[in-house]
């Protein structure tokens, strides 16, 4: 196919081909020299500004990485018979800190089953009100936890509630959106059907709508109590209880009481990844339906 | 063919049975979550929280957040009076800037508040008029002992021992035996765009324009404009050039992090992909090692990172790289799983090297994928460089954690979270649109 057209094209048309082709090409690699050239300049010069602005450099830091760690392992290391025990008088916190994200995301995703099954076309009780439900889904979901967290603790102390109410409010602004999406893929006959016999917007909902999604909510939920465990020890560390909070104290008293926060560390990785594997085989068994 | 009454019987008793299943599931679950909401209504200590809750500091927080008060200050040994906003040293009116409510003469002041309130400074003589209630007066000449037409002391008045304090609507007034003090509150952000050292300090909008587009030239350097420019940009209460650096530093650590995390990810990824893995122990051990990073997590990080760095946001952005590193390396081998194979192989019929056949076979189907996952993470890590920075030290996180804990600065706390919502909605919005277009396509291979 390529021959005969080859035979049947006139030298000079091959030419102008090949030139074409040619310049096309060396534009394409010029544009995309170009876009690499500017994003090599940014990093470089973002990393500079960014280490100038940093209370210590770059590169007399770097040798300085691993002392911490070492300080850390090697004074768990002598106390070793203290880890056990440390481990266990974390335990508490550590719960505090499971129980801030179960609770956001259990209260986070029902808001955001709320706002997206207000906020998606089609299914909305106010069809006129989508966009103000969007917005707000939007801005709930800009604010940074840290944010509300800290404001929170001013009005209320210190303690699992603020953490509890900021992870939740950031939760159901995300979830309200992934949710809407996932009510826009919705088959709509099962709601038409459920319309057409005099079922009221409640029941079209429940009944129509929630079976069809709820695989895909939960496998979400999920991911977010993976984000939310992370963001309940943030929240911690800032004043908000937990066991970040734990892991706060224990590095504050420095050296000497390096064992404990070791033993933090250690909970804290291994609570993170426990949910993680628990998760994602959960989630595959709500999507494929086996573990 | 006709199935056995047996049979019927038997189906129905099974599919009875199941349905009851399904409505036993359908009340445990709520009953379960019940049950849990219970134990954490306990384990919160949700009953000592309505105790402990401070609601006079939400009050506090909302009107601060809103309005102002300017304080009408008399140190009563010296007889000076002030006129400050919030009574800070860096918003002190001067003599001939004093606003026209407060008439202000030595030692002696008139100060108008709303509703037809008053407070007059007249030697050790303070008055408080009051419409309803009528003249209250403070005599400082001996201790601080308030006088009244009646007996009893109304609600708005705390007189104790050496102290009086008057708080009505209209504003406060506070009288100690060295200090006499009046607040004025006004609704609204004070000196949000000129401080009281620049020229359009307390010009109307109009009057700001006419000095720029037709005014005598105030300072002989530069243009009124510019001037305009520079006081706004250098407000010294305000300091919006302080805050705009800080908004690009939050940018700037999520932007380092980021794509610093997806340049170390992508070359690493390659091992850790089945079909691309010289063995399966170099495929293991980099999976686990993406795990291990993605599970410590950027908290440890950013704690890790700021012991050898100092705090900063060159540590936020490590903290960020590193942590995503382990996501960007686990997302980026699974697409390397899922490539095409025939353009692989069509390249090494023609004799590329193992280099080439992954620079124009393997790259170009992955580039689109990876660059909206790329887009993607940055987005949300403008958000969580908010939080990293109140850790680590840097950016909007440091201004505003800095800003909660004077307690007085709601104002300026207000406007920081004002400026992180636009900020991450813009940062949305814009990686949203790229990401559409990579997706459909129209920027695929560049």
């Amino acid at each position: 196919m390529a021959e005969t057209t080859t035979s049947a094209m006139p030298r000079a048309d091959i030419e102008t081909v090949r030139a074409d082709y040619l310049h096309m090409t060396q534009r394409r690699r010029l544009y995309s020299g170009v876009l690499i050239l500017i994003f090599a300049v940014l990093m470089i010069s973002g990393f500079n500004t960014a280490d100038g602005r940093n209370a210590g450099g770059f590169w007399e830091g770097l040798h300085r990485l691993g002392d911490f760690p070492a300080d850390l392992i090697s004074e768990a290391y002598e106390k070793a018979a203290n880890l056990p025990g440390h481990i266990f008088n974390a335990l508490p916190a550590l719960i505090e800190t499971v129980n801030i994200a179960a609770v956001a995301t259990i209260l986070g995703c029902a808001g955001g089953v709320i706002f997206s099954l207000l906020g998606t076309r089609g299914l909305a009780y106010w069809p006129r009100l989508i966009p103000v439900f969007r917005r707000i889904t939007d801005i709930l979901r800009a604010i940074p936890e840290v944010v509300v967290a800290l404001v929170l603790i001013f009005i209320m102390g210190g303690g699992p509630v603020p953490a509890m109410i900021a992870i939740a409010l950031h939760t159901a602004g995300a979830m309200g959106k992934l949710f809407s999406e996932v009510n826009e893929n919705t088959d709509m006959k099962p709601v038409e059907g459920l319309q057409s016999v005099g079922a009221t917007w409640g029941q079209r909902i429940w009944l129509g709508v929630i079976p069809q999604v709820l695989p895909n909510y939960l496998s979400y939920g999920l991911l977010r109590f993976e984000i939310n465990i992370r963001a309940s020890a943030i929240l911690g560390f800032v004043g908000a209880g937990g066991i970040g909070y734990e892991l706060k104290n224990a590095l504050t008293f420095g050296q000497g009481k390096f064992d404990e926060a070791a033993a933090i560390f250690l909970v804290l990785f291994l609570t993170i990844v426990a949910v993680d594997q628990l998760s994602s085989s959960l989630r595959n068994y709500l999507t494929k339906g086996s573990f | 063919m006709v199935m056995a009454t047996q049979d019927l019987d038997n189906l129905r008793q099974a599919e009875i049975a199941r349905i009851g299943r399904k409505k036993l599931f359908g009340f445990a679950i709520p009953a379960v979550l019940l049950a849990y909401f219970v134990y954490v209504f306990f384990a919160f200590d949700i009953m000592g929280l309505a105790e402990r809750a401070r609601m006079d500091n939400a009050a506090i927080l909302v009107s601060d957040a809103v309005s102002y008060k300017t304080h009408v200050t008399r140190d009563n040994r010296s007889g000076e009076i002030t006129v400050a906003i919030e009574g800070s040293r860096r918003a002190t009116y001067a003599p001939d800037q004093i606003p026209a409510w407060a008439s202000v003469d030595a030692d002696r002041a008139e100060i108008t508040l709303r509703y037809g309130h008053r407070v007059t400074y007249d030697g050790p003589i303070i008055t408080y008029h009051h419409p309803e209630f009528g003249p209250i007066v403070v005599d400082t000449s001996n201790g601080v002992d308030l006088r009244l037409a009646e007996a009893d002391i109304p609600d708005f008045i705390n007189a104790s021992g050496n102290r009086v304090s008057i708080t009505t609507d209209a504003g406060r007034l506070s009288v100690t035996r060295n200090r006499t003090e009046t607040m004025r509150y006004f609704l609204g952000w004070e000196m949000f765009f000129f401080d009281l050292a620049s020229p359009f300090s307390g010009m109307a909008v109009g009057e700001v324009v006419s000095t720029v587009t037709s005014g005598a030239q105030i300072d002989p350097d530069r243009s009124n404009f510019a001037l305009m420019i520079q006081n706004i940009w250098h407000n010294s209460i305000w300091r919006h050039g302080d805050v705009f650096w800080a908004l690009g530093e939050t940018i700037l650590m999520a932007f380092l992090g980021t794509f610093g995390a997806a340049m170390i990810a992508l070359p690493l990824a390659f091992f850790a992909a089945t079909n691309f893995a010289p063995s399966k122990m170099v495929r293991f051990v980099i999976r686990r090692l993406f795990d291990f990073v993605r599970g410590l997590d950027a908290l440890i990080f950013t704690i890790i990172l700021s012991r050898a760095f100092g705090p900063g946001p060159l540590t936020g952005a490590l903290a960020i790289l590193l942590t995503d590193t382990g996501s960007f390396g686990k997302l980026f081998s699974e697409a390397l799983e899922n490539v095409d194979e025939k353009q692989i192989e069509g390249l090494a019929s023609t004799g590329a090297n193992a280099v080439q056949r992954n620079r124009f076979g393997v790259l170009p189907q992955i580039m689109p994928i990876l660059l909206s996952q790329v887009l993607y993470f940055f987005e949300s890590n403008t958000r969580s460089a908010t939080i990293v920075g109140a850790i680590v030290g840097g950016g909007i996180g440091l201004l505003l954690t800095q800003a909660i804990q004077t307690t007085a600065d709601w104002e300026k706390v207000t406007y920081y979270i004002v400026l992180i919502v636009l900020m991450v909605v813009a940062m949305d919005t814009i990686s949203g649109r790229i990401r559409a277009r990579l997706i459909k396509g129209d920027g695929a291979g560049k």
